[in-house]
């Protein structure tokens, strides 16, 4: 171990780590590895101790995963099209990927944040944002689908975004691209002074989680990068970090790291959400859809809406405040006591931490050092606590134990240091394989964090499974933290880039998941609660096969009288009223998806028949041994043809 | 071999069998295997001894469940028979119908040949039944391993549902 630090302490500036790779790192195996073993070991039926929450990055879903195990449970889609459930596909889940600029299938999924009530994790919603159609949804940790998300206008990437305030008062979204607002065409080289970096502050309905568009804080085109809400003492503000003050339109990899200082934006949003109430800001142009399902109907909606508050900063005097922080930092991390803010500057070796006590005494003393843009700017030394030096390279984000100490990941040096808040000195350094982003400890970003296991989120993978050619998934890397020293106890691969994580208890919504729809609680417009309900109806050339599923077999199962140019939707609702009796329905030649329908649920594919001949459906979802039976066909005619349209189940025709 | 070879006629003519289809159609099936003709099915391919009951080890059968007894009274309650005709026609008919074998077996008459107990633990507890009761298991065989689905009804609705069988039974 020892040989390790002082090999990464020598390596000095600018060397990665990354090309190593070797082999003679942690585990000694031995009796030491057997005990690590057994740490993550759970006996084939036990479940995991938290659900932990990963972003998929590009691949824009939230997946989750058990821990300690490391096993993937679930793919939640979110702001991607998701063939393997239809979601994106189906008619009702469209909707969900609507936005001002039309149909999106795709979106790159950052920071999961999960909803709190006095500061704890309260297991009521998980949050998560869209960067590059900026975009912020809401998933329910009751069915775990994606039950709302909203776009944010006037803003480009959305990576300051989804903190959560700790009683989920608002969830907000920054900006990383300064544009333009409102957009315009004009040279992009007179970007300087024309560009702003917008705040979107989203507040939350309590009973529903609705998410409304509140207000926008107009701020000065900088890079906008992450964001933590203040709690506790410090509970009413907001922080964000920024880089590119340089306002550098071209080459930023150079341009945008000239200033030595960068800033963190201070924002007291329960003043500025006084100021609203009171009739404060300006409504602005701005086009944003806002997509929600409803579980009743089992149906997408998307309202276009117009218009948003816009306020300046320099209206609400008193509320918004520049802090300098050291180059161009990345994460923003608030300690669970609400009383430290950290500051990670991501081409620097130091952490810096500004103490909130400090804060209010400044901009009570207006201890400013200029301004920027009219936004006072707090004099560093008059807001500094501390600084952490460990002398790794790259720190870019911090999370808490709740036991008083803090866990920072550093790029550059690949590996994650642990330091005590107050003496701010380093206690522990452990490598990571390789290249850590973020971190997560479950309830990190909470009054209340669950100081057992940190997972580092790997940015590079390398050599550490079978290689699987050019492309690989990232890697994640469990620690124990309960002892002085971290231990690494486990590698797992993850899917797509997840650039942050959410853990939480695993009793905290474990019982509360749902198991199925209730049939009598379905309300959509197509569901048939009954086989004997089940019809065919034309209209034009539209054709709606109301059907249903239960094991095994679909009713109607012979299908008679489609033309060609008609237009078929299948409206298939499962029967079943039992936990994980899944059918599928899949049809032959049809442009899109297959769906699968969740016992009690109804979903819906079209297909629009190019062929004469008798073609085959069947269920997708292996749901009893006779689900090879679980099929039937559809007699198509030709366009001009006379066969009646008539359908079946056991030679039993109706029409 | 040779038991192999029986096995697959069997199966072979389960298959044949579960096409249905009438009279007029089955002469031109050209595919004909072994001797017995299809409408002396429905009698089930003969099953090992061990899942063979009496009738009156049948009549009393409680079954294996949350049910132990059920008070039945010498009326009709029409108010509970028709819930339990909603509740069947939404959950059960998928599979079930009265007069004539779908899935599952046909219910007409099967309040005279199972107890109000059976009938309703098999609603309830259909997974437990298929494994360990022996009509259970000997219909599952016979039901081409089509298991009895568990739609999660409440006890009230199961025995709405036995209410309304009985209705059926007295009534045809």
């Amino acid at each position: 171990m020892k040989t390790i630090q002082k090999l990464l302490l020598g390596l000095g500036a600018g060397l990665l780590l990354i090309g190593c790779g070797n082999n003679s790192k942690e585990g000694s195996a031995g009796a030491m590895a057997s005990s690590n073993a057994e740490k993550v070991y759970l006996a084939p039926g036990e479940h995991d101790e938290f659900y932990a929450f990963m972003s998929g990055g590009y691949s824009g879903n939230l997946t989750v995963y058990g821990l300690p195990s490391g096993r993937m449970l679930k793919e939640i889609p979110v702001f991607s099209q998701f063939p393997t459930n239809g979601y994106g596909y189906s008619e009702e889940s469209k909707a969900m990927l609507n936005t001002s600029f039309g149909f999106v299938p795709w979106g790159d999924s950052h920071h999961p944040d999960i909803s709190q009530t006095n500061g704890e994790l309260d297991g009521r919603w998980i949050f998560i944002n869209e960067n590059n159609t900026p975009r912020v949804a809401r998933i329910s940790l009751t069915t775990f689908e994606t039950e709302e998300i909203i776009e944010l206008p006037n803003s480009a990437g959305n990576h300051a975004s989804s903190f959560v305030t700790e009683n989920t008062e608002y969830i907000v979204a920054g900006t990383r691209f300064a544009v333009p607002n409102p957009q315009r065409d004009m040279p992009i080289d007179e970007m300087k002074g024309e560009f702003k970096g917008p705040l979107s502050f989203i507040s939350i309905d309590q009973e529903h989680g609705h998410m409304n568009l509140e207000f926008q804080l107009n701020m000065p085109g900088f890079n906008y990068d992450l964001a933590h809400p203040g709690r506790d003492k410090s509970h009413g503000w907001f922080f964000f970090t920024s880089y590119n003050t340089e306002e550098a339109h071209t080459m930023q990899e150079v341009n945008a790291s000239q200033n030595d200082k960068d800033f963190i934006a201070a924002v007291n949003w329960q003043m500025i959400a006084e100021y609203i109430k009171n009739g404060g800001g300006t409504k602005v142009a701005g086009t944003y859809a806002h997509n929600t399902y409803d579980e009743s109907t089992m149906t997408a909606t998307t309202e276009m809406k117009q218009g948003v508050i816009s306020v300046d900063p320099r209206e609400v005097e008193g509320a918004v405040y520049y802090m300098p922080v050291p180059k161009s930092p990345h994460g923003l991390d608030v300690d669970p006591s609400g009383r430290y803010i950290i500051g990670n500057g991501k081409l620097s070796t130091q952490l810096s931490v500004y103490s909130f006590e400090k804060i209010q005494n400044a901009i009570q003393n207006k201890d400013f050092d200029g301004d920027a843009y009219g936004i006072p700017i707090l004099s560093f030394e008059s807001v500094l606590e501390g600084v952490v030096d460990s002398g790794g390279l790259g720190p870019l984000h911090t999370e808490f134990d709740g036991k008083g100490f803090g866990y920072t990941t550093y790029f550059i040096s690949s590996e994650v240091v642990k330091w005590e808040l107050g003496t701010w000195e380093v206690i522990d350094r452990q490598p990571s394989y390789y290249s850590v982003g973020h971190l997560m400890i479950p309830g990190g970003n909470s009054r209340n964090p669950y100081g057992k296991y940190m997972v580092s989120l790997n940015k590079i993978t390398k050599d550490r499974y079978l290689p699987t050619g050019p492309e690989l998934e990232h890697s994640a890397q469990l620690y124990d933290i309960t002892g002085e020293k971290m231990e690494l106890l486990l590698d797992f691969p993850t899917h797509g880039e997840p650039h942050y994580a959410a853990g939480i208890p695993a009793e905290k919504i474990k019982a509360q998941s749902k198991k199925y729809y209730e049939l009598e609680e379905n309300n959509h417009k197509y569901a048939v609660k009954n086989e004997a309900d089940t019809r065919l109806e034309r209209n034009g050339n539209e054709v709606h096969v109301y059907a249903t599923t239960v094991r095994s077999h679909f009713a109607p199962d012979n299908i008679e009288g489609i033309k060609v140019g008609d237009k078929v939707y299948f409206h298939i609702t499962n029967l079943e009223q039992d936990f994980d009796v899944p059918h599928g329905f899949a049809m032959i030649g049809a442009n899109t998806s297959e769906i699968l329908v969740m016992p009690g649920q109804t979903k819906t594919i079209i297909w629009e028949p190019k062929r004469e001949g008798v073609w085959p459906f069947y269920c997708t979802d292996f749901c009893s041994a006779l689900h090879q039976e679980m099929q039937g066909y559809v007699r198509v005619s030709a366009k001009n043809s006379n066969t009646k349209l008539r359908w079946s189940l056991d030679d039993e025709w109706k029409d | 071999m040779k038991s192999l070879i029986k096995i697959s006629c069997i199966v072979l003519l389960g298959l044949l069998m579960a096409c249905g289809g009438n009279g007029e159609k089955k002469e031109k099936d050209p595919i004909k295997v072994g001797q017995q003709s299809r409408t002396e099915k429905k009698a089930e391919p003969k099953s090992s001894s061990s899942a063979e009951t009496t009738t009156e080890e049948d009549l009393a059968n409680l079954g294996i469940g949350p049910v132990n007894s059920v008070d039945i009274e010498e009326g009709i309650d029409q108010s509970l028979a028709n819930r339990g005709k909603e509740v069947f026609g939404n959950l059960c008919t998928a599979c079930h119908k009265m007069e004539k074998k779908f899935v599952g077996p046909s219910l007409i008459n099967v309040t005279d040949r199972r107890t109000p107990e059976w009938i309703m633990n098999m609603i309830l507890n259909p997974e437990e039944m298929i494994k360990k009761d022996p009509i259970a298991k000997r219909l599952l065989i016979e039901n081409n391993m089509a298991v009895m689905a568990n739609q999660n009804v409440s006890r009230e609705d199961a025995r709405a549902i036995l209410e309304y069988f009985r209705t059926y039974d007295k009534n045809n």
